[in-house]
């Protein structure tokens, strides 16, 4: 679906972000991009989504061209909502910025709400969510458009983790019902070795891939219970370190 | 005790030693008159002071109504281009440091209408709070916001609409209320320079006329009724902006 072919991206300054990254993402996969802070997994996903340029190498997408805006969705670490409108507003909102009316929009806005579990609170502002129901506000409202790209930068770093937990597993519930390709950029093993099929393991300065793993498990709430989970974990932890070590 | 009434009641308390300490020390009414004083003189011509009032207020409401106007406008030119913000800012900041007084008489000989001249004035002293406010406001919202209007298409005049010019709304409503408070001062300020030359209706020349005349009880009444003009504007802006954005959901 989309190939990144020796991206190199730095920044004013001198810190380089990136350096000859290459990797292929296929639709409907589910990929990680982990690491450290620093290590430009966000630089990358804003090259993915044509919101920064590369200044060596390509993003090709399959088709040639660029994506049609809405056919990719980005969730951000913080939910980014807009504080004086409702949820339903805050969904609405990339549909409108496309023009269509609000009522055309209903029912989408509607699906999506109820997808991720907020059917009822379609008039509660943003101030009066929690944290964890923000975020659902907010993957919705990336959902809205039926992305065939959920790009999602650390969603739930911010979380507590009974919460993180109960959206992990919601939003793997949504990967299969959708069929998306998701790109999740995190800094936590435990995370990328729960939901990720592909995990990108990524050391900072300058920001590279330095290997990739692909999970064996069979994805599922009761993932965390999994022996092979756990050997997951531990082989990613193990790779991490030594990544760590020669970077 | 109900916290709210504080203030009535140490007002209350203030102006009865006033009183009484007037009277008791015998301070001629030329000097410092007591309340019953300059309230017998707000009494003995209560229309002549209220028309002063009044047109004070005309000049104040239109010089907040053209810096309002000005300030959003060249906020939005600002959030616009990096070139208008780099022509812009420093003009602006020019205006702020700049004291009424020494420009007053410029304006009044420049611009010749007395009533213009005025709000002119007025409008330098209310321009930049309502400006910096609404230009803060306008580059509040964070970069992913920005960046996901950008990925959804939208172009610079979508994005000031629905996200810049909402959010910067609370921001102008707090700069709004501050510049209301600047106007009335810069009408008086105003009305000061201009002094018999100019509009020679406003509170301000009836507080120099009073002075000629030495009467004092009558300057009082007209500082009084500034001072709750000015209380008026700021708590009538306060409930204004608190209720436009209930009504918008913000709080």
């Amino acid at each position: 679906m989309l190939t990144i072919s020796q991206v190199g991206r730095r920044f004013p300054g001198g810190i380089e972000a990136l350096r000859d990254v290459s990797l292929t993402l296929a639709s409907g996969d589910f990929l990680a991009l982990l690491g450290p802070s620093g290590c430009g997994k966000s630089t990358l996903l804003r090259l993915i989504a044509g919101l920064d340029q590369p200044d060596t190498g390509t993003v090709r997408w399959d088709d040639g061209q660029p994506p049609e805006p809405g056919s990719i969705g980005y969730v951000f670490q913080d939910a980014t909502l807009l504080p004086w409108a409702t949820a339903a507003e805050n969904v609405y909102l990339p549909l409108r910025l496309r023009g269509i009316t609000r009522e055309q929009a209903a029912a989408d806005v509607w699906a999506a709400l109820t997808k991720v579990g907020l059917q009822g609170f379609e008039t509660a502002r943003p101030r009066q969510l929690s944290g964890g129901m923000r975020m659902r506000v907010s993957i919705a409202r990336a959902l809205v458009t039926r992305p065939s790209v959920l790009l999602m930068d650390e969603p739930f770093a911010a979380l507590d983790e009974f919460t993180r937990n109960k959206l992990q597993i919601d939003l793997l519930a949504l990967w299969r019902d959708i069929g998306c390709l998701i790109v999740f950029v995190t800094h936590s093993i435990y995370e990328a070795a729960f939901l990720a099929r592909r995990i990108v393991l990524m050391t900072p300065r300058p920001g590279r891939i330095d290997q990739e793993m692909q999970s064996p498990l069979v994805h599922g709430p009761d993932t965390r219970l999994d022996p092979a989970y756990a050997a997951l974990v531990a082989r990613i932890t193990r790779a991490m370190e030594q990544a760590l070590a020669s970077a | 005790m109900n916290t709210a009434l504080l203030p009535a009641v140490f007002a209350a308390a203030a102006i009865a030693v006033w009183e009484i300490v007037v009277w008791a020390a015998g301070v001629p009414e030329y000097l410092v008159p007591g309340p019953i004083a300059i309230v017998a003189a707000f009494v003995a011509d209560p229309t002549g002071l209220l028309i002063s009032l009044g047109s004070t207020l005309i000049v104040t409401f239109a010089a907040l109504l053209v810096a309002a106007t000005l300030g959003v406008l060249m906020a939005m030119a600002m959030a616009a281009s990096r070139l208008a913000e780099a022509a812009i800012q420093p003009w602006a900041v020019v205006l702020q440091v700049t004291p009424l007084p020494a420009i007053a008489p410029l304006i009044i000989i420049w611009v010749g209408d007395p009533f213009t001249s005025l709000v002119v004035c007025a409008t330098v002293v209310a321009f930049f709070p309502v400006f910096a406010n609404t230009a803060t406001g306008l580059a509040s919202p964070p970069a992913e916001l920005a960046d996901l209007f950008r990925l959804y298409g939208a172009g610079r005049i979508r994005t000031l609409l629905l996200l810049r010019l909402p959010a910067a709304l609370p921001y102008f409503l707090t700069g709004l209320r501050i510049s209301g408070g600047l106007a009335l001062v810069g009408a008086v300020v105003a009305e000061f320079v201009a002094g018999s030359g100019g509009f020679a209706s406003g509170l301000a020349y009836r507080i120099l006329e009073a002075g000629y005349r030495l009467q004092v009880p009558r300057m009082f009444a007209a500082l009084v009724l500034l001072s709750l003009a000015g209380v008026a504007i700021n708590t009538g802006l306060g409930v204004l902006g608190r209720g436009i954005l209930h009504w918008r959901g913000d709080a």
